[in-house]
């Protein structure tokens, strides 16, 4: 009798006991990867570099010095190009997939989808390199046909890193609206027509709120990756302008200027957390 | 019957293999510090990662070499903070930089009895930076020249004779310019008629207007590789702040790249080596830095595949086509117009490089 009260008592202990334990690994992951170095980049950002001492004179630097703020304009202007211009580009091609294409060769699609995700960033950038310098694929194409006979200026342009950019995560943004459309139900289009709704109406009224979502998740994704990226704008911009990440590198390399260094990427995740904020409504995993 | 149970209890099977674990490790890490002992820890720029280089070392020594390649003095110095002292044996660096290693007491005192220092070209020696209160702390291994690269084919070879073509519409779009600001400030300030050593805050406006007519001409501002393969693939014609480290290591592909020390001069850049005070293997250290300042050694390392220089010690082993594609011959002229890279303090350093961050927003 006592043993099965005992176990009586132990059962409910270890049943409170069971969501912590699965949950400890998670936790302690974000805790010594995230929120420890979080914590460790706050404390760098208010040092000074020479001599140490509490400042807030990394934080002033940005918003007083024009050419730091500059970088961060030109940061939010390219994301946002690239965000908007990958999400009009891979909403019509995720519909011909999830729509028009046989499931056979929807295999076939995502897997070509996934490919630019299995190249690195710098090698990607170099071949887009290689297509748009003044003596790379396209340049040769047009000046070869006629259609122009000085080179154009593509690489090293902002159009350049927009282009890279985009390669890469229009598909990104296809996978996530493709699984946003395939978990609409035939029955939404059936509903609508019935009601007479035209195919026009039926996207605009009742399938693009519905992969809001999917597209909100995408257009995240791309953001956060974008605006913290260093390899692509380095590779493709030829240093024409600035873009957040390159700033933060400048403070590092010859100078080892970590604490502005910091500040400057806390400042950038203030960013990131903004338009995490903006968007939060759409960012639930489940979709009612 | 204590035996039994001390087996069969499903603990103490968990403790002894727990405790074989933990012994094993140790063993492990025994092994594993024995095998650092016999290793020679180097923190260094891509030239010495070349096996051409390091090979004949670890072979004749019986040494393994483990390098950690950084780019810029101040990621090589805060990779050293945030390592053990001992971690590391030798450390290339910016001649001009050995005082910031001096100043955070991590640097020995080379012998200089040890040392091929008579061997050296003279106006490497840079004694201003490597000797610090009177030691020596580094020992220059590899210089060249921050100038003009360009493709004479494409470019007439007078007009590289004068910093001024860098600013001509001539050559509007058709340039490239290194992206270090020290080296190209140092350029501003010779095309502008002024010594880097006597650079102040005063100069800066003008070195300013001098930085922005040049972005204004420039197609990119690349680092090392893609300013590189800019020349190289033709999609510019001169690089501002190339040298001999860019055309020397493509002179066979491309003979067509050369360089100019121009009537103004250059910039002259330099590498040394040094040794850690905390180095737990000195002697192999030293003998490192003797291979790497050898005539063999400075031929290798000055023809490294990452990228070609001028070997400090005049009687390097080089081939006659080495010689004649890094000019070996020319280099007393070349020495008697080159200065050093702007040495500036930490607070003229920081208004330095926001004026070039400045240039590299201007449109």
């Amino acid at each position: 009798m006592s043993s099965a009260g005992n176990n009586g008592r132990a059962l409910p202990r270890a049943g409170r006991a069971l969501p912590w334990a699965l949950v400890t690994p998670a936790l302690g992951w974000t805790l010594l990867f995230f929120v420890l170095p979080f914590i460790a980049m706050g404390f760098s950002s208010l040092t000074a570099h020479e001599g140490g001492g509490f400042t807030l004179s990394n934080y002033s630097q940005f918003f007083t010095n024009p050419s730091y703020w500059q970088a961060m304009v030109n940061s939010l202007q390219v994301t946002a190009i690239v965000t908007v211009v990958s999400v009009l580009l891979a909403y019509p091609f995720a519909w011909i997939l999830a729509e028009q294409v046989p499931e056979r060769g929807q295999r076939l699609a995502l897997m070509l989808a996934v490919l630019p995700f299995w190249t690195s960033y710098v090698v990607r950038s170099y071949s887009w390199l290689l297509v748009l310098a003044q003596n790379g694929v396209i340049n040769r194409v047009l000046t070869g046909s006629g259609l122009i006979t000085e080179p154009l200026q593509l690489a090293n342009t902002r159009l350049a890193t927009v282009t890279g950019f985009v390669h890469f995560f229009v598909m990104l943004l296809t996978l996530t609206i493709f699984a946003n459309l395939k978990q609409l139900s035939p029955s939404y289009r059936k509903a609508a027509a019935d009601l007479g709704a035209g195919p026009v109406r039926t996207f605009l009224h009742v399938i693009l709120p519905l992969t809001l979502p999917g597209i909100m998740v995408g257009a995240f994704l791309t953001f956060v990756l974008c605006i913290g990226d260093y390899i692509t704008p380095q590779i493709l911009g030829g240093n024409n302008e600035l873009l957040m990440p390159q700033l933060v590198m400048m403070q590092i390399g010859r100078r080892g200027d970590f604490p502005l260094a910091s500040a400057l990427s806390i400042i950038l995740m203030a960013v990131v957390t903004i338009a995490y904020l903006a968007c939060a409504r759409w960012l639930k995993i489940e979709r009612t | 019957m204590s035996i039994k149970s001390a087996s069969g209890n499903p603990l103490s099977v968990l403790k002894r293999h727990l405790h074989a674990a933990c012994a094993a490790t140790a063993l492990l890490l025994a092994a594993g510090s024995l095998a650092e002992a016999a290793d020679l820890n180097a923190l260094i720029w891509c030239d010495h990662s070349d096996p051409a280089l390091l090979q004949p070392f670890e072979e004749a020594n019986n040494v393994k070499v483990n390098v950690k390649e950084f780019e810029g003095t101040g990621a090589g110095l805060a990779i050293v903070e945030q390592s053990q002292p001992g971690d590391w044996d030798v450390m290339v660096i910016d001649s001009i930089d050995v005082p910031r290693g001096v100043e955070k007491g991590l640097f020995e005192p080379l012998p200089e009895d040890k040392l091929p220092f008579a061997d050296l070209f003279p106006q490497v020696k840079m004694d201003g930076s490597t000797v610090v209160g009177g030691k020596r702390y580094g020992i220059t291994e590899k210089f060249g020249y921050n100038t003009i690269g360009f493709n004479k084919t494409k470019v007439d070879p007078a007009d590289m004779q004068s910093l001024a073509s860098l600013t001509s519409d001539k050559y509007k779009g058709k340039v490239a310019i290194y992206d270090y600001y020290l080296p190209v400030i140092g350029m501003a300030a010779l095309a502008i008629g002024k010594k880097t050593a006597d650079l102040t805050e005063a100069d800066l406006p003008a070195l300013k207007e001098e930085l922005l007519k040049m972005k204004a001409n420039a197609k990119l501002v690349g680092e090392v590789t893609a300013s590189q393969t800019a020349l190289a693939t033709g999609e510019v014609d001169i690089l501002v702040g190339g040298g001999e480290w860019v055309t020397a290591g493509l002179a066979k592909e491309n003979p067509a790249l050369d360089f100019s020390i121009p009537k103004e001069g250059a910039v002259l850049w330099s590498q040394s080596l040094a040794m850690f005070k905390d180095s737990k293997n000195k002697d192999m250290a030293l003998k490192f830095i003797q291979y790497i300042l050898s005539p063999e050694g400075q031929a290798r390392l000055a023809t490294s595949s990452c990228y070609w220089g001028m070997p400090s010690n005049t009687k390097a082993a080089l081939t006659e086509d080495q010689k004649k594609i890094l000019r070996f011959d020319e280099q007393p002229g070349f020495l008697a117009r080159a200065q050093s890279y702007p040495a500036p303090n930490a607070e003229f350093d920081k208004k330095m490089q926001d004026m070039w961050t400045e240039m590299l927003q201007a449109k």
